[in-house]
């Protein structure tokens, strides 16, 4: 036994690093939620300050926003889950009937490429692209007779502007594991297939859409623990006073309370409903995709 | 064996749809491009869509010279230069011993879901800051780089690729006086450059990209690197104060050609990288989720 602990010794050493500073700024944090219980002087420290058990709760609940903005954030984020399955799916499949290899490696190194830009670049393109009156997409929009529209600015276009442009964002990326999927499907089935005489598109619908059933079912499951998840980097810099009412969403809002207004006890308090909730989702996606297909993290 | 009409009509939309998608991936930063080298006064007539009217550099010069700009710039780099291999450190270490089974390693299950859980579960943003602030690290580099030091994500896709590798080479290794370190060194890593590649240059993307540490963790903005110092010049940090006359103004401004011009700048690092990114991201996520 005393053998067997020595030769495991290594392993730990390894890990001793980042175990540091893992338990240092991820766990020491999580001790941090204690503030979302009491109201915090800054001079008397976390552990001084007075407590006031729910009351931070109760103040969140009353303000009067707070139903919108988690109406907000959960429209926002199951937009974007859909389309974030529908899109890149549509993609993939339709990539995979083109036969030219040079033309699908072009639309894909093309199709991938906004993934790996931040918000702050893709911000600063985006406003200057749907500004209203010099933006590219509202000239386009009045080739069309169709007067432009302050998607920024506009309460109700602001959602759709953000789902859209993070699905354009992210679509190319997202099609990658459908198309590892779709190798992984035996051409023999459509060999078998063609010979009972499926077309093209029966094909489609009889082989490639249930080959890919598993990966979408994945997929689908793996992103419900993002249904608080709306995207701050995206909003935060994208959005503006008059849209707060359709754009203000739960981390927008503990940014402002907490950094902005130094409330810091709500702004935690916020935070913790947040995490607790995403955590359940998280909990539960896992263990449906465990169940539905057999994934596991590790 | 000649296709159908209906099929053949049916490629030409295709690739027509599809040309069309790449497009709408890349005229927004074509425009950018163009408006980053056209006059001010082309850009204010709205003159400039894919092509620069009335070429000039002034815009890029004007960035050049900027002081901040340059400053950042090279935050930046040190950050991605001494970021990168911590993380990919860090990253080898915790995901080999996580490799492990049960048997070969009696507390591994402890560690994988001590590591995880921080994944699932965060204190939030305020305990967060908190913290950094308690540790002394704020308005300091390290604090661009020590908070997110051990990346769990990476870790998961590499020790995922880990326990790919056939178990027989480390035990002939071992048969021939090999401990776990130059097992990790001299077998596990080589064998894995390809996952290896691909998380360096996710990590590179990420440290590159990000902003809000920068933005919220460094008092000066002297400390800020690129992409902070971006948000407060192109995205405006008190947008609060604005009335939205002043917002719709804001879109309008002429520092349009300036702003187009840093953005592309800020561009260049990651368009860089790309081309290598390129050839090993697909494998890279394929293996983080589509593994059995």
């Amino acid at each position: 036994m005393r053998r067997r602990s020595f030769r495991e010794l290594p392993l730990h050493l390894m890990l001793l690093p980042g175990f540091a500073l893992v338990f240092v700024y991820s766990y020491i944090p999580m001790a941090g939620i204690l503030m979302a219980f009491e109201r915090l002087v800054p001079s008397k420290g976390m552990f001084r300050s007075p407590w006031v058990g729910w009351k931070n709760f109760e103040y969140m609940l009353h303000l009067p926003g707070t139903m919108q903005v988690l109406w907000n954030t959960l429209f926002i984020a199951v937009m974007k889950m859909g389309a974030g399955i529908v899109v890149p799916v549509l993609f993939a499949l339709l990539l995979n009937e083109a036969r030219s290899r040079l033309f699908k490696r072009s639309i894909q190194t093309i199709i991938y490429f906004p993934h790996f830009l931040s918000w702050i670049i893709l911000s600063g393109i985006l406003v200057d692209i749907l500004s209203p009156s010099t933006g590219i997409v509202n000239g386009a929009l009045g080739l069309l007779g169709i007067s432009p529209v302050y998607f920024l600015g506009d309460p109700h276009w602001f959602p759709f502007a953000m789902v859209v442009s993070d699905t354009w964002k992210e679509f190319g990326y997202g099609t990658i594991v459908y198309l590892a999927a779709l190798t992984g499907i035996s051409p023999s089935l459509y060999e078998a297939a063609a010979m009972d005489g499926a077309g093209r598109l029966r094909q489609t619908f009889s082989v490639t859409l249930p080959g890919l059933l598993p990966m979408i079912v994945l997929m689908s499951v793996l992103s419900l623990g993002n249904v608080l998840n709306a995207g701050f980097d995206q909003i935060y810099n994208l959005y503006s006073p008059q849209v707060y009412r359709t754009g203000d969403i739960i981390d927008t809002l503990v940014y402002r309370i907490g950094v902005e207004n130094a409330n810091y006890g709500v702004a935690t308090a916020v935070g913790l409903f947040k995490s607790v909730v995403s955590f359940i989702m998280i909990g539960i996606s896992y263990m449906l995709a465990y169940r539905l297909t057999n994934y596991r993290i590790f | 064996m000649q296709a159908s009409l209906g099929r053949r009509a049916f490629l030409v939309c295709n690739y027509l749809f599809l040309t069309a998608a790449a497009a709408a991936c890349l005229l927004p930063m074509l425009n950018v491009l163009a408006v980053s080298f056209s006059s001010s006064s082309a850009v204010s007539a709205g003159a400039v869509k894919l092509w620069p009217v009335g070429f000039t550099l002034k815009s890029y010069a004007f960035v050049v010279g900027k002081p901040e700009f340059g400053k950042a710039f090279l935050v930046s780099l040190a950050r991605v230069a001494a970021g990168v291999p911590l993380n990919m450190l860090l990253t080898i270490l915790v995901a080999y011993p996580l490799s492990k089974d049960r048997k070969q390693f009696r507390f591994r299950n402890f560690y994988a879901w001590y590591f995880v859980l921080t994944m699932l579960f965060s204190g939030g943003l305020i305990p967060w800051y908190m913290t950094i602030k308690m540790t002394g690290i704020i308005d300091s580099f390290w604090a661009l780089i020590l908070p997110g030091a051990v990346p769990i994500f990476n870790v998961i896709l590499l020790l995922n690729f880990f326990k790919s590798l056939p178990e027989e080479i480390e035990e002939a290794a071992e048969m021939d006086g090999a401990g776990r370190w130059q097992a990790l060194w001299r077998i596990a890593v080589p064998l894995s450059a390809p996952a290896v590649a691909t998380l360096t240059l996710f990590s590179i993307v990420t440290h590159w990209n990000s902003w809000f540490e920068g933005l919220i963790l460094m008092n000066s903005p002297s400390h800020y690197p690129l992409q902070s110092y971006l948000q407060t010049v192109i995205v405006g940090r008190d947008l609060s104060l604005l009335t939205s006359a002043d917002i719709a103004r804001w879109s309008e401004i002429n520092d349009r050609t300036s702003k187009a011009a840093q953005v592309f700048v800020a561009m260049v690092p990651v368009l860089l990288v790309y081309p290598f990114l390129q050839k090993y991201f697909a494998e890279g996520i394929v293996m983080g989720s589509v593994k059995g």
